[in-house]
């Protein structure tokens, strides 16, 4: 059937932002399904609140709208865009979910616009257990014995007959979300309370416990033919327990025969038949019993998935691509394979290598949290590797992983770590090499673990003798989906040790440019460093020359086979990037700029290898990095920096902390995202913070004096050494000492006059030129008492490129990348009005994302160690709007009038939150306020409920929340420390999604936003634009801007752009 | 007790080995399962599991199999995974073999091998080999201690006789009629290596086989004509209630139709279907008076036997993965495929362009061909319109392999019925 010719413009949601269990893979998969339909030629509307993504380049669609995905925001664009037919499946749980909403509504038919992917009926079939129960049933499945429950009183009675422990699972919720395993009934009334809470529709699943059993995992295709297929079979190494996303993971399965996998695949394709997903990819996980060859159906998900995604990167087989296609009535053997050329998609591929995928865990960076690893997804990122053995891919995925700290088991009796892997967690694996190393045997592992005894063999062998995973010559094969059966033609490659050193590279025909990727997803280096490395790799390409990229993170778009010229699935190690270097004989030059702290690591082993690097320059780098030549280089420029003072000791730093006083910033050096900074106001607390971190063991420590309650600046910029072009300036909403990758921020600045802009636009400019910076340059500034403080720059791009590049409709990364292979900033025909600031029409703002939720324990307060795992934008005429768009966007809308707010500030805030208070009485907000701040708001003579402190007992604030009495939260910090009243408010607020703003400036963007939305009327169905008219409008109604100019720009943004409209 | 585990504690003793292609191509590795050298054609299959199925299937009779997956042997073996009494193929080429046993029990898999005088290799860069089967095609070879020189391995390579033009089903059929009751009496059969005969169990089978073909018994009753067949055939038959009795291909068909069979079953086997003029012989014989229905090499003989040609494939089809359409329905099927031969359309054409059934007058009547190869549109079935008789090159019957085209068994049974009905 060829594709349908009824439809003609189809409306795509993304996944919004990123959070634990959701994250990168799903701009895989958008950004693929939009160019695919695109290039079908149907008209392609995207929503998705996320500027850091691929997806939402302007290129990619015909209308993108980085819009909250709301139903609200969703139903606007579609009264103004009447597309004819919604695509839910790429978008991920937040997609379908949304969908699902919409469709129930009857918007959907109300406006004729149909579910094209997944019908809502196979939707509700795989999402609601009781449902998907009843289907499985009817297709003579089995499931794991199980009830659903909507109180708590019910569980415990069907504990009773079920049997503990059991596996607790709140519906409709990402990742597992709040589930949990009980092991008895106080447990089980825990997570069964935190699981009813957190399910949207309150209910939860409580399943027979398959602990221990195999987990297995089949990505499943169907067309509208009924032709369907398994592309990949993916086994936990982790048995029954741990999420799958938290799991090591291989591809292909390993451990089943080929009977009792065959039980598997029939299984599963009866499984997508019987949830009715007529055309595109699910997933389908079992649990295996291995002695008894049972098989248990655990749950489906009729979508892509992080799973697929993994799938697609280990086969080969683009599943988002293939899934689009299907979605708009071609079938797979109309499809071609991409990879062979000659044959069609309706096959199943075939391997001759392992997949690994190591989870990546960021628990140093959230003290409290729990650490144990369960049905409830923990992990921040992942890594895969490829080898021709299972020793080879998994020696490859641990290198990957790029730990800033790598365990140190070697002080740990052997009884300590035979205790420590009978629990799961982030660092089992290291513990079972190690035991392994001591002459532990297969079988005590696997009585402590049920891993499977064929992966602990593996493993042990690994252990043991290193060397012999790696026997050979290292060389280069192709991931061709068939096994070398026929000649692959697509350049995707992975290294591996071999008897022939047989490489199957095709040379490069032109000059060649190869990209570092940024490795693992993890706090601090996300989505956004994956953007500009796609950025770069197309630039590259536009420019004529190849590009290439190293990369082994399986949830991004970097890694897709079609953003490179060849891509080479490798470790971001020295050694694994100089091999393949070594066999890019035209090579023009390296990349390290984009792909965060990960390539920038390994420039100057890069240099010294004789590797030309392109842009900025080792010594560049070193000058900006480098605190005392960086400060020597501001004074030569005659800018201020806060005092500073480095150290090497624990007694240096406490001397030395006198002399830059306090409060100061404390941290090691060369730290991502703010790795293990606090904010420290006493001698006392230094003392502490040196003792617990180790400070002697990361080499120097930086003190650094903390401007309290300045205003941050970040600029983003671009210098071709003579010149600089500022793309953005951003001003935060919290003060500096909230990490600026967890702040929210607004571009242009709402509160900087223009002179202070003009002196941040020189001061860049200067810094620029001073460093000789050859591409991007991000500087933080922190204005104080009237003055401009310089606190740091860095040579490379930002975090928050991508939200810069589409608040000002330039693609920054693009720009610098054609400044890095020797274009001049003056050929690029940007824009010289309102350099920094936007067109003007609109403001933008961008709010952090905290996984705080994910994480029980951990506390929810904003300090200097980012935490953040992704970003939303809001975009509105003003500020305020565009602030309550960005809250709505990051999943805790703003009340209404009439809503109750809880305050609780220090004495510092007391005076400004009185009038805040004041702001909301006047909407007809109910007031709860804690004793002190009690006091401040009734001076204002405004009424005041009075709390008492959790401690002195009832009414406090934690009943309030427990029973829906607060809507919004303004809790400035009084000092962190487990079991705080702070902490537990905080706790709370996240628990029951309410907002919760812990530093008074966003508290007071919040009112403004609150009151906005009053004044405008919420009955209006909010207001939306996309990027293409936001971008379009401001090129007509700049001044200056001239048709040559628009082409140029164009230019810029590559072929890939549409034509204007 | 456990088997020792090589890649645990093998190191000190490492048996070099290589194998060699009669292109002089050479592939380095470490012997590990019997200490033996064997020659023959040297093929590739990309499943990724069902070794010990491969092994054990006749149609790998004169074949030494270098698996694309690395990791062979890590679930064991099973008696419940044979294909035939004993391994057919003469070695295994393989890129990390593992000896584990299974998690029921069975032996392990070079333990297995070894055990059956099985010469196999690990640690062969199995890739680079199939890069150059792919490019230079499928060819005789060996596996051969590194104590061998090149030179006298060449000689015993030469010494094989090559696929094309040889007949294989000879050695793998039966020798005599075989009949077959139930599940348990294959299973038996299978376990005795084949040579139990003898036995009263089979005696019992037998009666009771020759007791359905007087008209008693639940299910029909179905003739196979063995040139190889598999146990997944049997066994899938047999558990739809079918009764077998397996005949040497070179049975004469009057002796076939005596015994009352309801359908005739062309089984699978190895070889050069064109060296197996016997069977195509038998096979026309049969048309028409028998409802008969071929598989792999079953489908080649029959569509030779309405006066079609075969060739011999450059490096033939052997995995789990290949796209086939029934032109008739339009749906696709993943198959399980192993064959170095295929049948050519009239007029010497190897590949079906069109997506629809291709019509031909033949010898024997109108004939279509009904199935494609969607990765190099071979031919992968027939049906002959003027008497009920129909093939398929792919094995609907699995193992190893997925269980798409089991229906084809359904349809099968039905010939029988209906013929039984007929016959009534």
């Amino acid at each position: 059937m060829p594709r349908r010719r009824d439809l003609r413009k189809i409306l795509i949601l993304g996944s919004g932002l990123i959070v634990i269990g959701q994250a990168a893979e799903f701009d895989y998969s958008g950004a693929q399904a939009c160019r695919v339909l695109r290039s079908e030629g149907y008209e392609v509307v995207l929503v998705n609140s996320n500027p850091a993504t691929i997806m939402t380049d302007p290129e990619l669609a015909d209308r993108t709208y980085i819009e909250p995905l709301t139903a609200d925001a969703v139903a606007a664009v579609i009264e103004r865009e009447r597309p004819d037919a919604l695509l839910p499946t790429l978008g991920g749980q937040t997609a379908l979910n949304l969908a699902k909403e919409l469709a129930e509504s009857g918007l959907l038919d109300q406006r004729s616009v149909e579910l094209i992917g997944a019908r809502l009926d196979a939707i509700a079939t795989a999402e609601d257990r009781e449902l998907f129960r009843e289907a499985m049933a009817r297709a003579g499945l089995a499931m794991p014995r199980s009830a659903v429950v909507s109180t708590l009183a019910q569980a415990l009675a069907e504990a009773e007959g079920l049997g503990l422990p059991l596996i607790v699972r709140p519906a409709f919720t990402l990742g597992g979300r709040g589930g949990g395993i009980a092991r008895d009934r106080d447990e089980l009334a825990e997570i069964v309370a935190h699981g009813l809470e957190v399910s949207p529709i309150s209910q939860v699943l409580l399943d027979q416990s398959v602990l221990g059993w195999g987990e297995f995992e089949l990505e499943v295709m169907r067309d509208a033919n009924d032709n369907a297929l398994v592309v990949c079979s993916i086994e936990n190494v982790d048995p029954m327990g741990v999420h799958t996303g938290d799991s090591v993971t291989v591809a292909p399965q390993q451990t089943l025969s080929d009977r009792l996998y065959q039980r598997l695949r029939d299984q599963a394709l009866a499984v997508i038949r019987a949830v009715g997903v007529e055309t595109g990819g699910s997933n389908v996980q079992f649990a295996v019993n291995p002695a008894s060859e049972e098989i248990l159906v655990i749950e489906m998900n009729p979508r892509v998935s992080r799973s697929s995604a993994l799938a697609s990167k280990a086969t080969g087989f683009p599943i988002a691509k293939i899934a689009a296609r299907l979605a708009v009535g071609y079938t797979l053997e109309e499809i071609p394979n991409d990879i062979t050329g000659v044959t069609p998609a309706s096959f199943e591929p075939a391997l001759d290598y392992v997949v690994v995928k190591f989870p990546r865990f960021a628990f140093e960076k959230f003290p409290g949290a729990d650490e144990r690893l369960s049905t409830h997804m923990k992990s921040v990122g992942e890594v895969m590797a490829i080898g021709r053995t299972f020793a080879q891919a998994f020696a490859k995925a641990l290198r990957s992983r790029e730990l800033d700290r790598v365990a140190d088991l070697s002080e740990r009796s052997t009884e300590q770590l035979l205790g420590a892997i009978a629990v799961p967690h982030a660092e089992r694996y290291d513990a079972i090499l190690e035991l392994f190393r001591r002459g532990a045997d297969c079988a005590e592992v696997a009585q402590r673990t049920a891993i499977n005894e064929w992966f602990l063999g593996e493993l042990r062998m690994l252990a043991r003798d290193p060397r012999r995973a790696q026997r050979g010559a290292r060389c280069y094969r192709s991931v061709d989906t068939c096994a070398a059966e026929f000649p692959a033609r697509t350049p995707y490659y992975y290294s591996c040790f071999e008897q022939r050193a047989e490489d199957e590279i095709i040379p490069a025909e032109r000059s060649t440019v190869v990209v570092l990727g940024a490795g693992p997803n993890r706090i601090g280096q996300g989505i956004e460093f994956d953007y500009c490395c796609v950025h770069a790799a197309l630039t590259v390409r536009e420019c004529g020359r190849e590009a290439v990229m190293i990369n082994c993170n399986p949830e991004t778009v970097s890694t897709d086979y079609d953003t490179s010229d060849r891509l080479y699935f490798e470790p971001l190690t020295l050694e694994d990037v100089l091999a393949v270097i070594e066999r890019e004989r035209r090579l023009e030059g390296v990349i390290v700029q984009f792909g965060g702290q990960t390539p920038l690591r390994l420039a100057a082993g890069l240099d010294a290898a004789g590797v030309p690097l392109l842009g900025t320059g080792v010594e560049a780098i070193d000058l900006a990095e480098d605190r005392s030549r960086f400060s020597a280089l501001l004074g030569e420029l005659g800018y201020k920096a806060p005092a500073y003072a480095s150290a090497s000791s624990i007694e240096e730093a406490l001397e030395r902390a006198q002399a830059v006083g306090f409060p100061l910033i404390v941290r090691p050096s060369y730290v991502l995202g703010g790795r293990a900074m606090e904010i420290v106001y006493t001698p006392e607390q230094l003392a502490g913070y040196l003792r617990r971190e180790g400070a002697d063991r990361s080499g120097r420590i930086y003190l650094d004096r903390f401007l309290e309650r300045a205003i941050e600046v970040d600029v983003d910029a671009l210098c071709d050494r003579e010149q600089t072009w500022i793309g953005g300036i951003m001003q935060h909403v919290e003060e500096a000492g909230v990490h600026s990758g967890d702040s929210a921020c607004v571009l242009p600045p709402h509160s900087l006059d223009e002179g202070m802009i003009e002196q941040i636009r020189s001061a860049t400019r200067a810094i620029a030129r001073g460093l000789g910076v050859v591409g991007l340059l991000n500087v933080q500034y922190a204005v104080h008492d009237g003055e401009l403080h310089v606190i740091e720059a860095n040579p490379r791009a930002s975090r928050t490129v991508p939200f810069v590049s589409k608040a000002i409709g330039i693609p920054l990364a693009k720009a610098a990348c054609r400044v890095m292979l020797g274009e001049r900033i003056a050929e690029l025909g940007l824009p010289t009005e309102r350099e920094g600031l936007g067109g003007g029409s609109h403001v933008f703002v961008k709010e952090a994302v905290l996984p705080f939720d994910r994480l029980q324990g951990s506390d929810s307060l904003l300090g200097p160690e980012m935490r953040s795992t992704g970003e939303v934008m809001g975009i509105a005429r003003d500020f305020p709007s565009a602030f309550a768009k960005a809250q709505a966007g990051a999943g805790v809308p703003l009340p209404g009038p009439g809503a109750a707010a809880f305050i609780s500030v220090t004495d510092a805030d007391k005076e400004a939150a009185g009038a805040l208070a004041q702001s909301l009485h006047d909407l007809g907000f109910k007031l709860l306020a804690t004793r002190g701040t009690a006091a401040a708001i009734a001076r204002m003579g405004v009424p005041v409920t009075r709390l008492q402190k959790i401690a002195e007992g009832t009414p406090n604030v934690l009943e309030c929340v427990e029973r829906g009495e607060v809507s919004l939260i303004i809790n400035t910090p009084s000092g962190s420390g487990a079991r705080s009243d702070g902490w537990e408010i905080r706790r709370a607020a996240v628990a029951h999604g309410i907002p919760c703003l812990t530093t008074l400036p966003a508290a007071a963007s919040a009112v403004r936003a609150i009151v906005s939305a009053c004044v405008s009327g919420r009955e209006r169905a909010p207001e939306v634009v996309s990027l293409q008219e936001l971008h379009a409008d401001e090129g007509r109604c700049a001044p200056g801007s001239s048709q040559a100019h628009a082409q140029e720009r164009s230019a810029l943004l590559g072929s890939g752009s549409p034509p204007a409209h | 007790m456990r088997a020792a585990r090589p890649h645990e504690d093998q190191q000190p003793s490492e048996q070099h080995g290589y194998v060699l292609l009669e292109d002089g191509a050479r592939f380095d590795g470490i012997a590990c399962a019997a200490p033996a050298e064997a020659v023959g054609e040297v093929v590739f299959t990309t499943t990724m599991s069902g070794y010990q199925e491969s092994f054990s299937d006749p149609s790998f009779a004169g074949q030494l199999i270098a698996f694309t997956y690395p990791h062979i042997g890590n679930y064991g073996t099973a008696a419940g995974a044979m294909e035939s009494t004993r391994p057919w193929a003469r070695g295994a080429i393989m890129r990390a073999a593992r000896n584990l046993p299974a998690a029921q029990g069975g032996e392990g898999w070079l333990d297995w091998l070894r055990s059956r005088g099985i010469p196999a290799l690990t640690d062969v860069d199995t890739r680079a080999l199939v890069r150059h089967i792919r490019s230079a095609g499928a060819m005789r070879g060996g596996i051969f201690s590194a104590a061998t020189s090149e030179q006298r391995a060449q000689e015993l390579i030469a010494a094989e006789p090559p696929m094309s033009g040889r007949n294989l089903a000879t050695e793998v059929c039966v020798s005599e009629p075989l009949p077959i009751a139930d599940l348990a009496a294959l299973e038996a059969h299978l376990c005795a290596g084949g040579a139990s005969r003898e036995r009263r169990g089979e005696e019992v089978s037998d009666e009771r086989v020759r007791a359905r073909a007087r008209g008693g018994g639940e299910g029909p009753l179905i003739a196979v004509l063995d040139t190889g067949v598999k146990a997944s055939i049997l066994r899938t038959l047999l558990a739809a209630g079918a009764s077998l009795i397996l005949y040497p291909y070179s049975t004469p068909a009057e002796e076939i139709l005596a015994d009352g069979a309801e359908a005739l079953l062309l089984a699978n086997g190895p070889g050069d279907p064109g060296a197996v003029p016997e069977a195509v012989e038998r096979i026309r014989a049969l048309i028409g008076r028998i409802p008969l229905f071929g598989i792999c090499l079953g489908h080649q003989l029959l569509c030779r036997a309405i006066g079609l040609e075969t060739f011999k494939l450059p490096f033939g089809h052997r995995g789990a993965n290949h796209p086939v359409k029934d032109l008739r329905s339009g749906r696709i099927a993943i198959t399980s495929q192993n064959h170095g031969f295929a049948v050519l359309a009239c007029a010497g054409a190897e590949r079906l362009e069109r997506d629809e059934p291709l019509e031909l007058q033949t010898e024997l009547g109108a004939a279509r061909l009904t199935h494609v190869n969607l990765y190099d549109r071979t031919i992968e079935g027939v049906e002959l319109l003027d008497a009920p008789a129909a093939a398929v090159q792919y094995h609907p019957e699995a193992g190893p392999g997925p269980h798409d085209s089991l229906y084809i068994f359904e349809e099968i049974l039905a010939l029988a019925e209906g013929s039984r009905k007929d016959a009534r």
